[in-house]
Formats: structure tokens, sequence, C-alpha cells
């Protein structure tokens, strides 16, 4: 009686109050909490994010709604895509990075974490600043209103005359400051990847997931700096009288997209190459085989970063440029193909042969490489410069970015989520509502994305907030709106599975896919030091050496 | 509006489209064929090497790569993209480099908030929002050649059934071509978002037989008509601030902000194809334009009811 009293009462002192804890976080160095801060944050913001599309998609169920006006209708789809890209998809990438990077190089952190605590929370600063545009965007006398000049913020619509407030600006100036942490984020990725590797990691033997995250930041490091030139370029010439894009005293339009394209194609690349990772770290595990062509994966990830640098005015194909460069990046476009197609043999190959277990993680990374393929193959449509024509701009881009997007990112993340949530809180997420929430998504976002595809083709283009009867337009909205309401119930599943299975889910154990590299060599969730002592490795398979001591990779590198 | 034509890119009427059209089938073949060999082989692959409880607790042999299969399959796609890419020039050149021809009308087409602005320099026209061309018989070819410009912001003229689209971009002078074969309506909007009322912002492209278009051009020519029957509503039209904005020829009313009212009731549509061209429509257009087009540029004048009534009277009269 009185030894179990006690050991309540040293319970409840050992307990930090909430104060403690929130302490704890928002000055954490931590790697791996920074890591989860980045997560939730997307979370939340995906969240937000996915009510915008509800929005939307309520509005465009019949010809002629009014369920919000355009000007509403105009400021979900700029804050909508803008959230998505800037304040979703790269935090929760550069989450998971700074998350398992470290863990899977075997190193106690990240090269530089006060640094990483600083791009953090100029992300998170950054997202609040976007929102707060809806109470104070048109400036100080309480009128609110986000922006509404679309996520790319094509010039001249930002200039003073057509955006008089500061709604805009909060779109600049938000962009502009994640821009500066994502660039931190590279560089200290990079620093990380290249100096902190223990002992016997060389670059050759890296998990593929570090290699590719080497590669992303890279990238951020080309693309982000852009951009955030522009941001600046447009900030003068709002207020300090400079005429870059400002068309109405000589300025270019098209200058504009050439820096805002510059950047953005790369970013398609610097969010797909992540999740590129997830499936090359996944799809070798649960089908019991080594990546196929490791080196190959290696070169072909290479290839499509520099490529892809020379890819970006194909999203300016109807701007009127001459049939020379039309050519010039219809061939580059086309090219970047090449190396995409040879990472999806090389998963085929990997996959080939094996004994595939279809747990959660699995059946999200064979719906990637399904809706990743025809996501390729209408990108291989737009990059024919003619056909592009008709479809630029129109509901086919929006279906073909969505299935990039949802079809390939958000599906290898949703398969990162379920293969790496035992690791970071030590419980499994429950299989039975993991299969729920996949099938359910893969519904919704077959019946959202396909039919749009039929929209574009019938010249229905995108961004506006209603569209005429008789166009053969109307069956294929309403489709598309249930579909998003499939999708909201899905991601509903998600995140209650999240939140149940963090109390009530099964023990996971160190490790309960029987994996092969680093993380799993560690207690989950790992220690705030991650390796008692810095492991030494021989091979890229780490843990299968342990494990098959008689048949080692490190024999055959 | 219930115009029950086709915004199909399937459906071509001119040069362009029908290029682009057999363009797209050659690359959804080739696409289509990538498809199914590519998605057999993942179907096959999870069916065929699913794990049995039979192998439970055993690893398949470790294969770590294969050289001869990583050349072929980075040869054939190299293959396949060379031949796209060749595909892809030609009709590029073709449609962007094909020459005008003596024959050809020009038109030059200003993008405004949110309407079309229509110039024919060879016949002296102006006119807003509904653009006529003559039909081009493919034995006596007479296309049309498109300059396009803007006015404020970006925007993208697209009928999908002539042509694939193109941006008029502020300080940028674009070019396009189109040579409808057949008379009839033809429908479109606006691509490229410009602001507020984006989606209306619709095209309506009428193709006249000859005379049909000679008789449109030599109508559009005149002055604007003048009635002593609608002196009030002219009155009114001449006071309020309309002349700012509008111009009706024969008048003191030379704005160029807005449309060119001179032959108004020569178009089907008001507010760009936002709505009928009929009386209660243009009372109700004249009396608060937010009400048929929420965030158009035009103010709502606070006109009395016999003002309106006069004006709408007036604007009856420019045929």
């Amino acid at each position: 009686m009185a030894s179990d009293a006690m050991a309540i009462h040293g319970a409840q002192i050992d307990r930090p109050t909430w104060g403690e804890t929130l302490h704890v976080w928002v000055t954490t160095v931590d790697h791996k909490r920074i890591g989860l801060l980045y997560i939730l944050y997307a979370l939340l913001f995906l969240v937000i994010a996915g009510i915008e599309a509800l929005v939307m998609r309520i509005q465009l169920l019949s010809a002629h709604n009014d369920f919000v006006s355009p000007q509403v209708f105009n400021q979900m789809f700029t804050m909508h895509g803008t959230t998505m890209i800037f304040f979703v998809a790269m935090p929760i990438l550069f989450g998971f990075g700074n998350y398992l990077v470290p863990l899977m190089i075997g190193a106690r952190d990240m090269a530089f974490p006060r640094l990483n605590a600083f791009s953090f929370w100029l992300s998170a600063v950054s997202g609040f600043v976007l929102y707060f545009s809806f109470l104070g965007g048109s400036g100080l006398y309480g009128a609110g209103s986000a922006p509404d000049v679309g996520w790319w913020a094509y010039a001249p619509l930002t200039a003073r005359a057509f955006s008089p407030g500061s709604s805009s600006d909060y779109w600049t100036i938000a962009v502009l400051v994640s821009g500066l942490g994502s660039v931190a984020t590279a560089v200290n990725l990079i620093a990380t990847i290249l100096c902190m590797r223990c002992p016997g990691m060389t670059l050759g033997r890296m998990p593929l997931l570090t290699w590719l995250y080497l590669t992303m930041s890279l990238m951020v490091l080309i693309g982000l700096t852009p951009l955030s030139a522009a941001q600046l370029m447009l900030l003068a010439d709002r207020y300090l009288g400079a005429h870059f894009f400002d068309t109405q005293a000589g300025g270019s339009a098209t200058l504009w997209m050439h820096f805002f394209w510059i950047f953005g194609h790369p970013e398609v690349y610097i969010l797909i190459i992540p999740c590129f990772a997830f499936m090359s770290e996944i799809i070798p595990v649960f089908s019991r085989k080594p990546i196929f062509g490791y080196p190959v994966m290696v070169g072909a990830t290479v290839c499509i970063a520099f490529v892809s640098m020379s890819v970006w005015a194909h999203h300016m194909f109807t701007i009127g440029m001459n049939s020379y460069a039309n050519t010039f990046f219809m061939i580059t476009t086309m090219a970047v193909g090449v190396p995409t197609g040879i990472k999806i043999f090389n998963w085929l190959g990997t996959m080939w042969g094996g004994r595939i277990q279809f747990k959660t993680p699995m059946l999200f990374a064979i719906a990637f490489l399904f809706q990743f393929l025809i996501a390729g193959l209408t990108g291989i449509m737009m990059a024919a410069a003619p056909f592009d024509w008709q479809l630029s701009l129109s509901y086919f881009v929006v279906a073909h970015f969505h299935y990039v997007i949802v079809g390939g990112i958000l599906f290898a993340l949703f398969a990162a989520f379920y293969y790496w949530y035992p690791k970071v809180t030590g419980r499994m997420l429950s299989e039975r509502l993991g299969q729920l929430h996949f099938w359910l998504f893969v519904l919704g976002f077959h019946i959202t994305f396909d039919p749009m595809h039929f929209a574009g083709l019938l010249g229905m283009p995108r961004r506006i907030y209603t569209y005429e009867p008789g166009r053969g337009w109307d069956a294929i909205n309403l489709i598309v709106s249930i579909g998003a309401l499939i999708q909201a119930v899905a991601i509903l599943v998600f995140v209650v599975n999240l939140i149940l299975s963090y109390w009530k889910g099964a023990r996971a154990g160190k490790d309960p896919w029987d994996a092969w590299t680093l993380e799993w060599s560690v207690s989950s969730p790992p220690p705030a030091y991650n390796f008692a002592s810095i492991p030494t490795v021989a091979s890229r398979r780490p843990l299968w050496d342990e494990k098959h001591p008689d048949d080692p990779d490190s024999r055959y590198e | 509006m219930t115009t029950p034509a086709l915004t199909s890119i399937f459906a071509p009427a001119s040069t362009p489209a029908k290029s682009i059209v057999d363009l797209s089938f050659f690359v959804l073949t080739i696409t289509g064929i990538i498809f199914v060999v590519v998605a057999a082989l993942l179907v096959y692959a999870v069916v065929k090497f699913r794990g049995r409880a039979a192998d439970a607790g055993k690893e398949p042999p470790q294969v770590y790569g294969s050289t001869q299969i990583e050349v072929a399959w980075t040869v054939v796609p190299i293959l396949v993209v060379v031949i796209l890419v060749a595909a892809t020039a030609r009709v590029i050149h073709a449609i962007q480099d094909a020459p005008q021809p003596p024959s050809a009308l020009e038109v030059t087409v200003i993008g405004h908030q949110f309407w079309w602005e229509y110039r024919y320099p060879q016949l002296g026209i102006v006119t807003a929002n509904e653009l006529h061309i003559p039909v081009s018989d493919p034995t006596r070819p007479r296309p049309t050649f498109l300059t396009l410009l803007s006015a404020d912001t970006d925007h993208s003229f697209w009928i999908p059934q002539l042509s694939g689209k193109t941006d008029l971009i502020p300080n940028r002078i674009n070019r396009m071509w189109i040579d409808p074969q057949r008379t009839g309506l033809f429908l479109g909007q606006c691509a490229q978002y410009c602001g507020t009322q984006h989606a209306k912002m619709l095209l309506r492209v009428s193709v006249d037989s000859a005379e049909d278009f000679d008789a449109w051009s030599t109508s559009q020519q005149q002055a604007a008509a003048d009635s002593s029957t609608v002196v009030d509503g002219r009155r009114a039209f001449e006071t309020a601030a309309c002349i700012n904005c509008h111009t009706i020829r024969g008048t003191v009313a030379n704005g160029r902000f807005g449309p060119d009212l001179t032959h108004l009731m020569s178009r089907a549509t008001i507010a760009s194809g936002a709505a009928e061209n009929t009386a209660e429509n243009l009372r109700s257009w004249l009396q608060d334009p937010d009400a048929i087009k929420p965030g158009s540029l035009m103010p709502a004048m606070k006109l009395s009811d016999a003002e309106l009534d006069a004006l709408v009277r007036y604007m009856q009269s420019l045929r």
C-alpha cells in the first residue's frame, strides 16, 4: 500500500506541467522534436487548406451557384494553393527529413540545431502572417481580405493599381519569410548529410532517402532564391517606386513569370523527390528485397534535379514564346520523363521476385506507383506544347497537378506516416482504420480528380468561381464535389487513427517491420541522444547484416 | 444562356485546332500504350509476388540490380521521347510559323478587366465581346490573324474549337491565327486569371459566310443611329459619366475604358456574355452592374427610374 502510494506520488512529481511541456517544445533544438513540430504544423494547415478546397467544391456543385461571392472564391483558391505548397507540403517534408536523416545516418542531431529551430519558427510565423490577412488584409481600418491574386501572383495583378490595400503584401511577406526558412533548412540538411555520417557510411552506402534529401536540398538552394528575389522586387515595386513588374510604367509581366517558374517547376521536384525517398525505403522493406539498381536510382535522381532546372517555361507555353523557345522547353520537359521512368521501373524491379506484404504503408506505396504513372503520362501530354495550348490553364492541368500532389505526394506521405509512426510514438497505427482510410481515400481521390481531366478537355478553364450551364461541365463538377467530400471523410479517419493509436495502439518495439536501416536499431521513440554509441556500418543495409551474419550485404557491395 | 454549342477540344473547326487534335491522338496513343504496359507489370507484380503464408519467415532471393535491364529501360524511353519530340516539333512549327496570306483578315484583340475589345484595322471597325469573322473556305482561304494586347492584367484568348489559347499580356504583342471552316457560333472564355470577374469574361465568335460578314462589317462602319425619339436617353447618357468610358460614334461619347456601344443592339449579349441583351437585363445592368456581374468595373450610376427607362430606350436604338 505504502509503496504504491509512493509510486503514484513519485509519478506526479515526474510528470511535467503543461507550462513546462510547452517550454520544452518551444525552446527545443532536438531534430526529432523540430521534425514533429513541422509535421503537426503542416497537418493543421492541411486541414485548413482542405476546408478551403471544400468551400470551392461546394460553390462549383452546380452552374451559377452562389454559395460564395467571386471575391471569396478567388481568395479561397489563392490561399488553398499557397497554403498547400508553402505551409503543408514543404514543412511536412522538411519535418520528415529532420526527423529521419540524422537517425538514418547514425548521427545524434542535425549539423546546426539552433539554425534548425530558427528555420521552423520562420516557417511557423510566415504561415500565421499569411492567415492574419483574413483580419487585416485591407490595412488598419479593420476590413479583412485575404490575397486573391492566385498562388502564382502573376504581374501585374499584384501591382498597386490592381491589388490595393495590403492583402497581397501578406502573401509576399509570408512566401519570402518561409523561403528563408526553407533555404536555412536545406543548408542544414546538406551539412548534416555531408558531414555527420557515422563511420563506414560512405556516400555510396547512404540509405536512398538521404541521397534524395541531399538532392532535394540542393534544389531548394537553387530554386527558392529566385523566388525570394522576386518577392523583394515586388515589394520594391509596391513601396519604393520600382518598375520591375509594373506594366503601367513599362515593367515586364513575363519577367515575373520567369522568376516564378524557375522556382515553381523545380519546386514540383523538390516536393516529389522526398516522396521518391519514402518509396525507396518502404517498397524494399515490404517486398523483402533491397532496392533494385541503387546506383541508377541515385543517378536518375541527380539527373532529374539537373534537367528539371531547365523546364520552367513549359508553364508558359501560352505566353507567346517563339517556336524555337517552345521547342526547347518541349524537349527538356519530355527528357525529364526518362529518369522519372527509370525510377518507376526500378521500384517495379524491387517488387519483382519479392514477397510483398500488404500492410497499410505498402498499400499507399502501390497506389502511389499507379497514380504517379498516370500523372507522369498526362505530364507528357502537356509537354507536347501544341496540346498544352489547349490543356494549359484548364481543369486538365488542375487534374494533372493534383494527381502529382495528392495522388503522388500525399499518398507517399500517408505511406510514410504509417511506416514511421511506430518509430516516433512507440505505437502501431491501427491497421483496420488504416485500410479504411486507404480505400476511402483511393475512392475519393479518383472520384475527384479523374473526371477533372474531362472537364478540361471540354473547355473548362480553371480559377472560375462559376460556370455556364449546358457545356457538359455540370455533371462532372457535381461528381468532383462528391469525391472531395469522400476525401474529407478519409482524412478524418486518418486523424482519428493518429490520435487513437497514440494511446491505444499496439506496442511497436524497436523494429516492427523487420527493416534494415539504422533508425530501426534504436528504441521507439528514440532517446534524445539517438544512439548510445555511434554505430559503424559496412553496407547499405546495416540491420540486414546484423540479422543475417551468414549472408551480409557487405559481401556484395 | 443555353447555347448548345460545344467547347470540346476534340471537335475542331479550324486548322490549328485540327493539327492539335491529330497530335493529341498520337500522344494519347503512345502514352496509352505506356500506361497499359507499366500498369500491367505493376498488377502482375502485385499478384504474382504477394507474400504467402507458406513463405512466412523466409526471405526471397536478394537481387541488387542488373546492368542489362537498366540499359534496356533507359534506352527504350529515350527512343519514345525522340519520336514524341519529332512529332511535336513539327506541329509547333506548322502552327506558329505559318505565313500570313494577303487575303487574311486582321483583328486586334484587347483584353480588359473583364471584357474584350476588337478592332479591325483594315475595315475601321471597333466592337466588343462578340467577334465576327468570315468563314475560311479551304479552296479560297481567308484566315483571321489576331494581334493580342492587354489594357490591364493578363488574359488568355481561348476558343477550344478554333485553336489553343494565347495570352494577352500588357506591354507585349502576341499573335495567333484561326481559319474556321464552317459558319456558326463558337464559344470560349478568358483562360488566364485576370481578377474578380475572370469567370464571366466570356468569348463568343460568330463565323459568318462571306456575304453575311460583308453585310455585318458595312453596318458596323456606320455612325450610331440618331433617332429624335430617344433624345431624353441620349441626354442622360451624355450628362452622366457614361461618356468617360464608352464610345458612341457620332456623339460626344469617346471614352475607351468600357466597350464601344455604337452598335450595341447588334450583339446578343451584354457584360461580356454574362447576360442576354434584353431590355430588362439592360435596365438591371444600368441600375446595378454588380447584380449581374459582381466585381465588374462599371459603377452603379444612381439614376432615377425615369432616367433609367430613357437610357434603356436610347441603348435599344443603337442598332
